[in-house]
Protein backbone atom coordinates (compact mmCIF):
# COMPACT_ATOMS: atom_id res chain seq x y z
CA UNK A 1 0.00 0.00 0.00
CA UNK A 2 3.03 2.23 -0.35
CA UNK A 3 1.55 4.15 -3.23
CA UNK A 4 -2.01 4.44 -2.00
CA UNK A 5 -1.40 7.78 -0.32
CA UNK A 6 0.50 9.32 -3.23
CA UNK A 7 -2.12 8.16 -5.73
CA UNK A 8 -5.00 9.42 -3.63
CA UNK A 9 -3.29 12.81 -3.36
CA UNK A 10 -2.90 12.92 -7.11
CA UNK A 11 -6.56 12.01 -7.57
CA UNK A 12 -7.59 14.65 -5.02
CA UNK A 13 -5.51 17.33 -6.77
CA UNK A 14 -7.19 16.47 -10.06
CA UNK A 15 -10.65 16.65 -8.49
CA UNK A 16 -9.82 20.12 -7.13
CA UNK A 17 -8.82 21.35 -10.57
CA UNK A 18 -11.86 19.77 -12.22
CA UNK A 19 -14.09 21.02 -9.44
CA UNK A 20 -12.95 24.63 -9.85
CA UNK A 21 -13.30 24.34 -13.62
CA UNK A 22 -16.83 22.98 -13.36
CA UNK A 23 -17.77 25.62 -10.78
CA UNK A 24 -17.20 28.21 -13.49
CA UNK A 25 -20.22 27.21 -15.51
CA UNK A 26 -23.84 27.07 -14.31
CA UNK A 27 -24.67 23.63 -15.77
CA UNK A 28 -21.82 21.77 -14.16
CA UNK A 29 -21.27 23.85 -11.03
CA UNK A 30 -23.03 21.59 -8.59
CA UNK A 31 -21.33 18.46 -9.86
CA UNK A 32 -18.00 20.29 -9.66
CA UNK A 33 -18.52 21.05 -5.99
CA UNK A 34 -19.40 17.43 -5.24
CA UNK A 35 -16.40 16.12 -7.17
CA UNK A 36 -14.03 18.36 -5.22
CA UNK A 37 -15.70 17.26 -1.98
CA UNK A 38 -15.25 13.60 -2.92
CA UNK A 39 -11.56 14.25 -3.64
CA UNK A 40 -11.20 15.90 -0.26
CA UNK A 41 -12.83 12.93 1.47
CA UNK A 42 -10.46 10.49 -0.25
CA UNK A 43 -7.44 12.59 0.72
CA UNK A 44 -8.55 12.76 4.36
CA UNK A 45 -9.30 9.04 4.67
CA UNK A 46 -6.09 7.89 3.02
CA UNK A 47 -4.07 10.31 5.14
CA UNK A 48 -5.49 8.79 8.29
CA UNK A 49 -5.01 5.27 6.99
CA UNK A 50 -1.63 5.41 5.30
CA UNK A 51 0.35 8.45 6.38
CA UNK A 52 3.73 7.69 7.93
CA UNK A 53 6.14 10.17 9.43
CA UNK A 54 9.88 10.22 8.69
CA UNK A 55 10.52 7.32 11.07
CA UNK A 56 7.72 5.19 9.66
CA UNK A 57 5.22 5.71 12.47
CA UNK A 58 1.58 5.54 11.41
CA UNK A 59 -1.00 8.11 12.48
CA UNK A 60 -1.65 7.89 16.21
CA UNK A 61 -4.09 9.60 18.56
CA UNK A 62 -6.80 8.21 16.29
CA UNK A 63 -9.59 8.61 18.79
CA UNK A 64 -8.81 12.28 19.24
CA UNK A 65 -8.63 12.89 15.51
CA UNK A 66 -11.94 11.19 14.87
CA UNK A 67 -13.55 12.99 17.80
CA UNK A 68 -12.30 16.35 16.51
CA UNK A 69 -13.55 15.60 13.01
CA UNK A 70 -16.93 14.55 14.36
CA UNK A 71 -17.24 17.80 16.31
CA UNK A 72 -16.20 19.87 13.29
CA UNK A 73 -18.51 17.99 10.94
CA UNK A 74 -21.56 18.36 13.15
CA UNK A 75 -21.03 22.05 13.87
CA UNK A 76 -20.08 22.87 10.28
CA UNK A 77 -22.98 20.94 8.82
CA UNK A 78 -25.55 22.50 11.14
CA UNK A 79 -24.24 26.02 10.54
CA UNK A 80 -24.19 25.52 6.78
CA UNK A 81 -27.70 24.08 6.66
CA UNK A 82 -29.24 26.58 9.06
CA UNK A 83 -27.76 29.76 7.61
CA UNK A 84 -30.16 32.02 5.75
CA UNK A 85 -29.36 32.70 2.12
CA UNK A 86 -29.04 36.37 2.94
CA UNK A 87 -26.28 35.66 5.43
CA UNK A 88 -24.25 33.59 2.96
CA UNK A 89 -21.36 36.06 2.57
CA UNK A 90 -20.58 36.18 6.27
CA UNK A 91 -20.85 32.40 6.47
CA UNK A 92 -18.22 31.99 3.76
CA UNK A 93 -16.07 34.50 5.62
CA UNK A 94 -16.47 32.57 8.85
CA UNK A 95 -15.47 29.22 7.34
CA UNK A 96 -12.56 30.94 5.66
CA UNK A 97 -11.41 32.25 9.03
CA UNK A 98 -11.52 28.71 10.42
CA UNK A 99 -9.22 27.49 7.64
CA UNK A 100 -6.82 30.35 8.37
CA UNK A 101 -6.79 29.58 12.08
CA UNK A 102 -6.15 25.91 11.27
CA UNK A 103 -3.10 26.85 9.17
CA UNK A 104 -1.75 29.11 11.93
CA UNK A 105 -2.25 26.42 14.58
CA UNK A 106 -0.45 23.69 12.67
CA UNK A 107 2.47 26.07 12.13
CA UNK A 108 2.64 26.62 15.90
CA UNK A 109 2.45 22.94 16.75
CA UNK A 110 4.89 22.00 14.03
CA UNK A 111 7.42 24.47 15.40
CA UNK A 112 6.81 23.08 18.84
CA UNK A 113 7.31 19.41 17.88
CA UNK A 114 9.97 19.69 15.17
CA UNK A 115 13.40 18.92 16.61
CA UNK A 116 15.61 20.75 14.10
CA UNK A 117 14.91 24.31 13.00
CA UNK A 118 16.76 24.99 9.77
CA UNK A 119 16.26 28.21 7.82
CA UNK A 120 13.81 26.92 5.20
CA UNK A 121 11.63 25.34 7.84
CA UNK A 122 11.54 28.56 9.87
CA UNK A 123 10.57 30.68 6.86
CA UNK A 124 7.71 28.33 6.00
CA UNK A 125 6.48 28.16 9.60
CA UNK A 126 6.58 31.95 9.97
CA UNK A 127 4.75 32.63 6.71
CA UNK A 128 2.12 29.99 7.38
CA UNK A 129 1.59 31.43 10.86
CA UNK A 130 1.43 35.04 9.70
CA UNK A 131 -0.84 34.53 6.69
CA UNK A 132 -3.06 32.09 8.54
CA UNK A 133 -3.63 34.41 11.47
CA UNK A 134 -4.17 37.51 9.31
CA UNK A 135 -6.75 35.53 7.38
CA UNK A 136 -8.38 34.34 10.60
CA UNK A 137 -8.72 37.67 12.40
CA UNK A 138 -9.55 39.51 9.16
CA UNK A 139 -12.30 37.05 8.27
CA UNK A 140 -13.81 37.25 11.72
CA UNK A 141 -13.91 41.06 11.52
CA UNK A 142 -15.47 40.80 8.04
CA UNK A 143 -18.01 38.36 9.47
CA UNK A 144 -18.81 40.77 12.32
CA UNK A 145 -19.19 43.70 9.96
CA UNK A 146 -21.59 41.89 7.67
CA UNK A 147 -23.58 40.73 10.67
CA UNK A 148 -23.76 44.39 11.68
CA UNK A 149 -21.97 43.75 14.97
CA UNK A 150 -18.82 45.70 14.15
CA UNK A 151 -18.76 49.24 12.82
CA UNK A 152 -16.33 50.70 10.32
CA UNK A 153 -13.39 52.45 11.84
CA UNK A 154 -11.80 54.89 9.52
CA UNK A 155 -9.39 57.76 9.82
CA UNK A 156 -6.58 59.12 7.73
CA UNK A 157 -4.20 57.65 10.26
CA UNK A 158 -5.32 54.08 9.54
CA UNK A 159 -3.14 53.40 6.49
CA UNK A 160 -0.12 54.67 8.43
CA UNK A 161 -0.85 52.50 11.46
CA UNK A 162 -1.46 49.50 9.24
CA UNK A 163 1.79 50.14 7.43
CA UNK A 164 3.63 50.24 10.73
CA UNK A 165 2.06 46.99 11.95
CA UNK A 166 2.80 45.28 8.65
CA UNK A 167 6.43 46.38 8.71
CA UNK A 168 6.76 45.29 12.35
CA UNK A 169 5.48 41.81 11.51
CA UNK A 170 7.96 41.53 8.66
CA UNK A 171 10.74 43.02 10.82
CA UNK A 172 10.06 40.58 13.66
CA UNK A 173 10.14 37.67 11.25
CA UNK A 174 13.46 38.73 9.73
CA UNK A 175 14.90 39.39 13.17
CA UNK A 176 13.89 35.87 14.19
CA UNK A 177 15.38 34.33 11.07
CA UNK A 178 18.68 35.99 11.84
CA UNK A 179 18.54 35.04 15.52
CA UNK A 180 16.62 31.73 15.52
CA UNK A 181 17.00 31.27 19.26
CA UNK A 182 14.66 34.22 19.78
CA UNK A 183 11.73 32.15 18.48
CA UNK A 184 12.04 29.93 21.49
CA UNK A 185 11.90 32.83 23.90
CA UNK A 186 8.48 33.97 22.83
CA UNK A 187 9.12 35.74 19.54
CA UNK A 188 6.81 33.35 17.70
CA UNK A 189 3.93 34.33 20.00
CA UNK A 190 4.66 38.02 19.49
CA UNK A 191 4.56 37.48 15.72
CA UNK A 192 1.26 35.64 16.15
CA UNK A 193 -0.22 38.50 18.18
CA UNK A 194 1.01 41.15 15.74
CA UNK A 195 -0.39 39.23 12.77
CA UNK A 196 -3.77 38.86 14.43
CA UNK A 197 -3.77 42.59 15.12
CA UNK A 198 -2.83 43.30 11.52
CA UNK A 199 -5.77 41.21 10.28
CA UNK A 200 -8.14 43.24 12.45
CA UNK A 201 -6.73 46.61 11.45
CA UNK A 202 -6.57 45.63 7.81
CA UNK A 203 -10.31 44.94 7.55
CA UNK A 204 -11.52 47.57 10.05
CA UNK A 205 -11.49 50.63 7.76
CA UNK A 206 -12.93 48.86 4.72
CA UNK A 207 -16.51 49.81 3.96
CA UNK A 208 -19.29 47.26 3.81
CA UNK A 209 -19.68 47.54 0.04
CA UNK A 210 -16.12 46.38 -0.40
CA UNK A 211 -16.52 43.41 1.93
CA UNK A 212 -16.93 40.84 -0.87
CA UNK A 213 -13.61 41.89 -2.32
CA UNK A 214 -11.96 41.56 1.07
CA UNK A 215 -13.50 38.14 1.72
CA UNK A 216 -12.30 36.94 -1.64
CA UNK A 217 -8.83 38.28 -0.90
CA UNK A 218 -8.71 36.65 2.53
CA UNK A 219 -9.92 33.47 0.85
CA UNK A 220 -6.86 33.45 -1.36
CA UNK A 221 -4.68 34.23 1.69
CA UNK A 222 -5.93 31.09 3.38
CA UNK A 223 -5.15 29.18 0.20
CA UNK A 224 -1.57 30.41 0.34
CA UNK A 225 -1.34 29.57 4.05
CA UNK A 226 -2.54 26.03 3.27
CA UNK A 227 0.11 25.78 0.56
CA UNK A 228 2.83 26.72 3.06
CA UNK A 229 1.45 23.94 5.22
CA UNK A 230 2.01 21.67 2.23
CA UNK A 231 5.62 22.82 2.11
CA UNK A 232 6.03 22.02 5.80
CA UNK A 233 4.99 18.40 5.28
CA UNK A 234 6.17 17.90 1.70
CA UNK A 235 2.50 17.28 1.07
CA UNK A 236 1.54 17.56 -2.58
CA UNK A 237 -2.23 17.81 -2.22
CA UNK A 238 -2.04 20.63 0.31
CA UNK A 239 0.36 22.43 -1.96
CA UNK A 240 -1.69 22.15 -5.16
CA UNK A 241 -5.02 22.74 -3.41
CA UNK A 242 -3.69 25.77 -1.57
CA UNK A 243 -1.94 27.36 -4.53
CA UNK A 244 -4.92 26.76 -6.81
CA UNK A 245 -7.20 28.58 -4.40
CA UNK A 246 -4.57 31.25 -3.84
CA UNK A 247 -4.31 32.09 -7.52
CA UNK A 248 -7.96 31.53 -8.44
CA UNK A 249 -8.96 33.61 -5.42
CA UNK A 250 -6.67 36.44 -6.44
CA UNK A 251 -8.10 36.50 -9.96
CA UNK A 252 -11.63 36.42 -8.58
CA UNK A 253 -10.75 39.36 -6.34
CA UNK A 254 -9.49 41.32 -9.32
CA UNK A 255 -12.61 40.45 -11.35
CA UNK A 256 -14.74 41.79 -8.52
CA UNK A 257 -12.72 45.00 -8.34
CA UNK A 258 -13.14 45.42 -12.10
CA UNK A 259 -16.90 45.10 -11.75
CA UNK A 260 -16.78 48.12 -9.45
CA UNK A 261 -14.24 49.92 -11.56
CA UNK A 262 -11.85 50.22 -8.67
CA UNK A 263 -8.34 49.03 -8.16
CA UNK A 264 -7.47 46.58 -5.43
CA UNK A 265 -5.11 49.10 -3.85
CA UNK A 266 -7.95 51.59 -3.75
CA UNK A 267 -10.17 49.12 -1.90
CA UNK A 268 -7.49 48.24 0.62
CA UNK A 269 -6.03 51.64 1.33
CA UNK A 270 -9.01 53.84 1.47
CA UNK A 271 -12.70 53.54 2.01
CA UNK A 272 -14.66 55.65 -0.46
CA UNK A 273 -13.10 59.10 -0.52
CA UNK A 274 -14.41 61.86 1.69
CA UNK A 275 -16.39 64.83 0.43
CA UNK A 276 -17.56 64.97 -3.15
CA UNK A 277 -19.35 67.61 -5.14
CA UNK A 278 -22.67 65.81 -5.15
CA UNK A 279 -22.70 65.56 -1.40
CA UNK A 280 -22.74 69.29 -0.75
CA UNK A 281 -25.56 70.23 -3.07
CA UNK A 282 -28.11 67.66 -1.91
CA UNK A 283 -29.32 69.65 1.07
CA UNK A 284 -32.38 71.63 0.05
CA UNK A 285 -33.90 69.35 -2.58
CA UNK A 286 -37.21 67.69 -2.03
CA UNK A 287 -38.22 64.13 -2.80
CA UNK A 288 -41.71 63.16 -3.91
CA UNK A 289 -43.41 60.24 -2.22
CA UNK A 290 -45.94 57.91 -3.82
CA UNK A 291 -48.84 56.15 -2.13
CA UNK A 292 -49.13 52.38 -2.21
CA UNK A 293 -52.24 52.36 -4.35
CA UNK A 294 -50.73 54.78 -6.87
CA UNK A 295 -47.63 52.63 -7.05
CA UNK A 296 -49.72 49.49 -7.59
CA UNK A 297 -51.74 51.14 -10.36
CA UNK A 298 -48.64 52.50 -12.03
CA UNK A 299 -47.15 49.00 -12.18
CA UNK A 300 -50.34 47.16 -13.10
CA UNK A 301 -50.94 49.31 -16.18
CA UNK A 302 -47.36 49.36 -17.36
CA UNK A 303 -46.18 47.25 -20.28
CA UNK A 304 -42.74 46.68 -19.00
CA UNK A 305 -41.51 46.73 -15.41
CA UNK A 306 -37.94 46.28 -14.31
CA UNK A 307 -36.94 45.50 -10.74
CA UNK A 308 -33.52 46.51 -9.47
CA UNK A 309 -32.74 44.62 -6.27
CA UNK A 310 -30.05 45.65 -3.79
CA UNK A 311 -28.91 44.93 -0.30
CA UNK A 312 -32.22 46.27 1.10
CA UNK A 313 -33.97 43.28 -0.48
CA UNK A 314 -31.55 40.94 1.24
CA UNK A 315 -31.82 42.49 4.71
CA UNK A 316 -35.59 42.59 4.54
CA UNK A 317 -35.69 38.95 3.33
CA UNK A 318 -38.06 40.21 0.68
CA UNK A 319 -37.10 37.84 -2.14
CA UNK A 320 -40.19 35.60 -1.83
CA UNK A 321 -42.73 38.39 -1.65
CA UNK A 322 -40.88 40.04 -4.50
CA UNK A 323 -41.52 36.94 -6.57
CA UNK A 324 -45.23 37.00 -5.60
CA UNK A 325 -45.36 40.61 -6.72
CA UNK A 326 -43.75 39.67 -10.03
CA UNK A 327 -46.20 36.83 -10.65
CA UNK A 328 -49.22 39.02 -9.96
CA UNK A 329 -47.95 41.59 -12.44
CA UNK A 330 -47.34 38.90 -15.02
CA UNK A 331 -50.89 37.64 -14.59
CA UNK A 332 -51.93 41.14 -15.58
CA UNK A 333 -49.85 40.86 -18.73
CA UNK A 334 -46.95 43.00 -17.60
CA UNK A 335 -43.49 42.07 -18.83
CA UNK A 336 -41.33 41.92 -15.69
CA UNK A 337 -37.58 41.47 -15.53
CA UNK A 338 -34.85 41.93 -12.95
CA UNK A 339 -31.82 44.11 -13.56
CA UNK A 340 -28.90 42.70 -11.62
CA UNK A 341 -25.88 44.83 -10.97
CA UNK A 342 -22.79 42.63 -10.59
CA UNK A 343 -21.99 44.02 -7.16
CA UNK A 344 -25.51 44.55 -5.85
CA UNK A 345 -25.84 43.17 -2.35
CA UNK A 346 -22.80 42.12 -0.44
CA UNK A 347 -21.21 39.67 -2.82
CA UNK A 348 -21.10 39.39 -6.57
CA UNK A 349 -23.93 37.09 -7.53
CA UNK A 350 -25.59 37.58 -4.14
CA UNK A 351 -28.83 38.75 -5.75
CA UNK A 352 -28.87 35.81 -8.16
CA UNK A 353 -28.59 33.38 -5.28
CA UNK A 354 -31.35 35.12 -3.33
CA UNK A 355 -33.77 35.34 -6.22
CA UNK A 356 -32.96 31.78 -7.17
CA UNK A 357 -34.01 30.79 -3.67
CA UNK A 358 -37.37 32.44 -4.29
CA UNK A 359 -37.78 30.48 -7.55
CA UNK A 360 -37.45 33.47 -9.85
CA UNK A 361 -36.64 31.94 -13.20
CA UNK A 362 -33.20 32.28 -14.71
CA UNK A 363 -34.13 34.12 -17.88
CA UNK A 364 -35.75 36.99 -15.98
CA UNK A 365 -32.45 37.99 -14.44
CA UNK A 366 -30.75 40.41 -16.79
CA UNK A 367 -27.11 41.30 -16.42
CA UNK A 368 -26.00 44.91 -16.44
CA UNK A 369 -25.60 45.42 -20.19
CA UNK A 370 -28.80 43.67 -21.24
CA UNK A 371 -30.74 45.51 -18.55
CA UNK A 372 -29.40 48.88 -19.67
CA UNK A 373 -30.26 48.19 -23.30
CA UNK A 374 -33.93 47.77 -22.43
CA UNK A 375 -34.06 50.68 -19.98
CA UNK A 376 -35.44 53.38 -22.30
CA UNK A 377 -38.44 51.22 -23.18
CA UNK A 378 -39.16 50.35 -19.55
CA UNK A 379 -42.27 52.01 -18.14
CA UNK A 380 -41.60 51.53 -14.46
CA UNK A 381 -38.36 50.69 -12.71
CA UNK A 382 -38.66 49.61 -9.10
CA UNK A 383 -35.46 49.99 -7.12
CA UNK A 384 -35.67 47.73 -4.08
CA UNK A 385 -33.08 48.73 -1.52
CA UNK A 386 -30.31 49.58 -3.97
CA UNK A 387 -28.59 52.94 -4.02
CA UNK A 388 -25.05 53.38 -5.28
CA UNK A 389 -25.50 50.97 -8.19
CA UNK A 390 -28.19 53.22 -9.69
CA UNK A 391 -26.53 56.56 -8.89
CA UNK A 392 -26.20 58.58 -12.11
CA UNK A 393 -23.31 60.51 -10.53
CA UNK A 394 -21.17 57.54 -11.57
CA UNK A 395 -21.73 58.67 -15.16
CA UNK A 396 -21.97 62.43 -15.04
CA UNK A 397 -20.14 63.74 -12.00
CA UNK A 398 -16.35 63.38 -12.32
CA UNK A 399 -15.93 64.69 -8.78
CA UNK A 400 -17.94 61.82 -7.32
CA UNK A 401 -16.09 59.03 -5.59
CA UNK A 402 -17.98 56.41 -7.59
CA UNK A 403 -17.40 58.16 -10.93
CA UNK A 404 -16.67 55.57 -13.59
CA UNK A 405 -18.38 52.65 -11.89
CA UNK A 406 -20.80 50.97 -14.31
CA UNK A 407 -24.38 51.50 -13.11
CA UNK A 408 -27.84 50.34 -14.01
CA UNK A 409 -29.21 53.28 -15.97
CA UNK A 410 -32.47 53.50 -14.12
CA UNK A 411 -32.69 57.21 -14.89
CA UNK A 412 -33.38 56.35 -18.53
CA UNK A 413 -36.64 54.57 -17.77
CA UNK A 414 -39.98 56.41 -17.86
CA UNK A 415 -40.97 56.16 -14.20
CA UNK A 416 -38.95 55.23 -11.17
CA UNK A 417 -40.15 53.98 -7.82
CA UNK A 418 -37.52 53.83 -5.10
CA UNK A 419 -38.20 51.56 -2.14
CA UNK A 420 -36.03 52.61 0.73
CA UNK A 421 -36.15 52.64 4.46
CA UNK A 422 -35.05 56.22 4.85
CA UNK A 423 -33.15 58.91 3.02
CA UNK A 424 -29.93 57.38 4.36
CA UNK A 425 -27.03 57.18 2.00
CA UNK A 426 -25.66 54.05 0.38
CA UNK A 427 -22.38 52.48 1.30
CA UNK A 428 -20.40 55.01 -0.66
CA UNK A 429 -21.90 57.64 1.64
CA UNK A 430 -22.83 59.99 -1.17
CA UNK A 431 -26.03 61.70 -2.22
CA UNK A 432 -28.03 60.18 -5.05
CA UNK A 433 -29.56 62.76 -7.37
CA UNK A 434 -31.78 60.12 -8.88
CA UNK A 435 -34.02 60.40 -5.82
CA UNK A 436 -34.73 64.06 -6.62
CA UNK A 437 -35.50 63.59 -10.32
CA UNK A 438 -38.94 64.61 -11.62
CA UNK A 439 -39.92 61.10 -12.65
CA UNK A 440 -38.82 59.53 -9.38
CA UNK A 441 -41.21 58.64 -6.57
CA UNK A 442 -40.16 57.39 -3.17
CA UNK A 443 -41.88 54.58 -1.27
CA UNK A 444 -40.43 54.61 2.22
CA UNK A 445 -40.45 51.56 4.45
CA UNK A 446 -38.99 48.11 4.86
CA UNK A 447 -38.74 46.39 1.46
CA UNK A 448 -40.68 43.34 2.57
CA UNK A 449 -43.48 45.37 4.16
CA UNK A 450 -43.77 47.64 1.12
CA UNK A 451 -43.80 44.75 -1.33
CA UNK A 452 -46.40 42.81 0.69
CA UNK A 453 -48.56 45.92 0.80
CA UNK A 454 -48.16 46.30 -2.96
CA UNK A 455 -49.16 42.67 -3.45
CA UNK A 456 -52.28 43.39 -1.39
CA UNK A 457 -53.09 46.45 -3.48
CA UNK A 458 -52.58 44.54 -6.72
CA UNK A 459 -54.92 41.76 -5.61
CA UNK A 460 -57.65 44.26 -4.84
CA UNK A 461 -57.36 46.09 -8.15
CA UNK B 1 22.39 33.43 0.37
CA UNK B 2 23.81 29.95 0.14
CA UNK B 3 21.04 28.63 2.31
CA UNK B 4 18.44 30.15 0.01
CA UNK B 5 20.07 28.60 -3.07
CA UNK B 6 20.15 25.32 -1.21
CA UNK B 7 16.46 25.71 -0.43
CA UNK B 8 15.71 26.29 -4.10
CA UNK B 9 17.68 23.25 -5.23
CA UNK B 10 16.12 20.99 -2.63
CA UNK B 11 12.60 22.05 -3.46
CA UNK B 12 12.82 22.42 -7.20
CA UNK B 13 9.92 20.07 -7.88
CA UNK B 14 7.67 21.92 -5.50
CA UNK B 15 8.59 25.22 -7.05
CA UNK B 16 7.58 23.89 -10.46
CA UNK B 17 4.31 22.62 -9.01
CA UNK B 18 3.64 26.04 -7.48
CA UNK B 19 4.27 27.96 -10.65
CA UNK B 20 2.18 25.63 -12.79
CA UNK B 21 -0.63 25.65 -10.21
CA UNK B 22 -0.69 29.44 -10.19
CA UNK B 23 -1.26 29.55 -13.93
CA UNK B 24 -3.73 26.71 -13.76
CA UNK B 25 -5.74 28.53 -11.09
CA UNK B 26 -5.88 31.66 -13.21
CA UNK B 27 -6.76 29.74 -16.38
CA UNK B 28 -9.42 27.59 -14.80
CA UNK B 29 -11.61 30.38 -13.52
CA UNK B 30 -10.94 33.20 -15.93
CA UNK B 31 -14.23 32.74 -17.83
CA UNK B 32 -16.58 32.57 -14.88
CA UNK B 33 -19.82 34.55 -15.28
CA UNK B 34 -20.63 37.10 -12.57
CA UNK B 35 -23.59 35.09 -11.28
CA UNK B 36 -21.25 32.30 -10.22
CA UNK B 37 -18.77 34.49 -8.36
CA UNK B 38 -20.31 33.79 -4.98
CA UNK B 39 -20.59 29.99 -5.34
CA UNK B 40 -17.12 29.86 -6.86
CA UNK B 41 -15.64 31.80 -3.97
CA UNK B 42 -17.43 29.51 -1.59
CA UNK B 43 -16.23 26.40 -3.43
CA UNK B 44 -12.64 27.65 -3.44
CA UNK B 45 -13.09 28.36 0.25
CA UNK B 46 -13.96 24.70 0.82
CA UNK B 47 -10.98 23.51 -1.22
CA UNK B 48 -8.42 25.37 0.88
CA UNK B 49 -9.86 23.37 3.74
CA UNK B 50 -7.30 20.83 2.50
CA UNK B 51 -5.21 22.34 5.29
CA UNK B 52 -7.07 19.76 7.42
CA UNK B 53 -4.60 17.18 6.08
CA UNK B 54 -1.83 19.10 7.83
CA UNK B 55 -3.84 19.20 11.03
CA UNK B 56 -4.40 15.42 10.89
CA UNK B 57 -0.69 14.81 10.34
CA UNK B 58 0.27 17.10 13.21
CA UNK B 59 -2.21 15.47 15.51
CA UNK B 60 -1.39 11.96 14.35
CA UNK B 61 2.31 12.25 15.05
CA UNK B 62 2.09 14.35 18.20
CA UNK B 63 3.67 12.79 21.27
CA UNK B 64 0.78 11.83 23.60
CA UNK B 65 2.67 13.46 26.48
CA UNK B 66 2.92 16.81 24.69
CA UNK B 67 -0.28 18.44 25.90
CA UNK B 68 0.20 21.74 24.08
CA UNK B 69 0.62 19.98 20.75
CA UNK B 70 -2.38 17.75 21.42
CA UNK B 71 -4.68 20.59 22.42
CA UNK B 72 -3.67 22.88 19.55
CA UNK B 73 -3.76 19.93 17.15
CA UNK B 74 -7.25 18.99 18.30
CA UNK B 75 -8.50 22.54 17.79
CA UNK B 76 -6.81 22.63 14.39
CA UNK B 77 -8.59 19.45 13.29
CA UNK B 78 -11.95 20.82 14.49
CA UNK B 79 -11.47 24.14 12.68
CA UNK B 80 -10.17 22.47 9.52
CA UNK B 81 -13.18 20.14 9.45
CA UNK B 82 -15.47 23.12 9.94
CA UNK B 83 -13.88 24.76 6.92
CA UNK B 84 -14.20 21.66 4.72
CA UNK B 85 -17.67 20.50 5.71
CA UNK B 86 -19.21 23.94 6.09
CA UNK B 87 -17.62 25.12 2.86
CA UNK B 88 -18.85 22.27 0.69
CA UNK B 89 -22.33 22.14 2.24
CA UNK B 90 -22.89 25.89 1.88
CA UNK B 91 -21.70 25.80 -1.72
CA UNK B 92 -23.97 22.87 -2.46
CA UNK B 93 -26.92 24.71 -0.95
CA UNK B 94 -26.30 27.74 -3.15
CA UNK B 95 -25.94 25.64 -6.29
CA UNK B 96 -28.98 23.53 -5.51
CA UNK B 97 -31.06 26.61 -6.07
CA UNK B 98 -29.53 27.32 -9.43
CA UNK B 99 -30.32 23.79 -10.47
CA UNK B 100 -33.99 23.99 -9.55
CA UNK B 101 -34.57 26.77 -12.01
CA UNK B 102 -33.26 24.95 -15.03
CA UNK B 103 -36.46 22.95 -15.24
Amino acid sequence: MEFALEISYLVASITFILGLKMLSSPESARKGNLIAAAGMLIAIITTIAFHKDGEGHAIGNLIWIIAAMAVGTIIGWIMAVKVKMTAMPQMVSFFNGMGGACAALIALVEYNTHPVHEMGFLIVVCLSLIIGSVSFSGSIIAYGKLEGKIKDLYGNFMPIINGIIFLSVMGLMIYGLINPSMFDSGLLWIILAASLLYGVMFVMPIGGADMPVVISLLNSFTGVAAAFGGFMYDNAVMLTGGILVGSAGTILTILMCNAMNRSLANVIIGSFGGASGAKAEGGDKVVKEISLSDAAILCAYANKVSIVPGYGLAVAQAQHVCNDFTKLLEDKGVDVSYAIHPVAGRMPGHMNVLLAEADVSYDKLLELEDANEGMTSTDVTIVVGANDVVNPAAEDDPSSSIYGMPIIQVHKSKNIIIMKRSMGKGYAGIENNLFFADKTRMLFGDAKASLSALVGELRSL
Amino acid sequence: MNEIMQLFLENQEFIYVIILSIFLGIEVISNVPAILHTPLMSGANAIHGVVIIGAIIVMGHADPSNTLALVLGFIAVVLGTLNVVGGFVVTNRMLEMFKKKEK
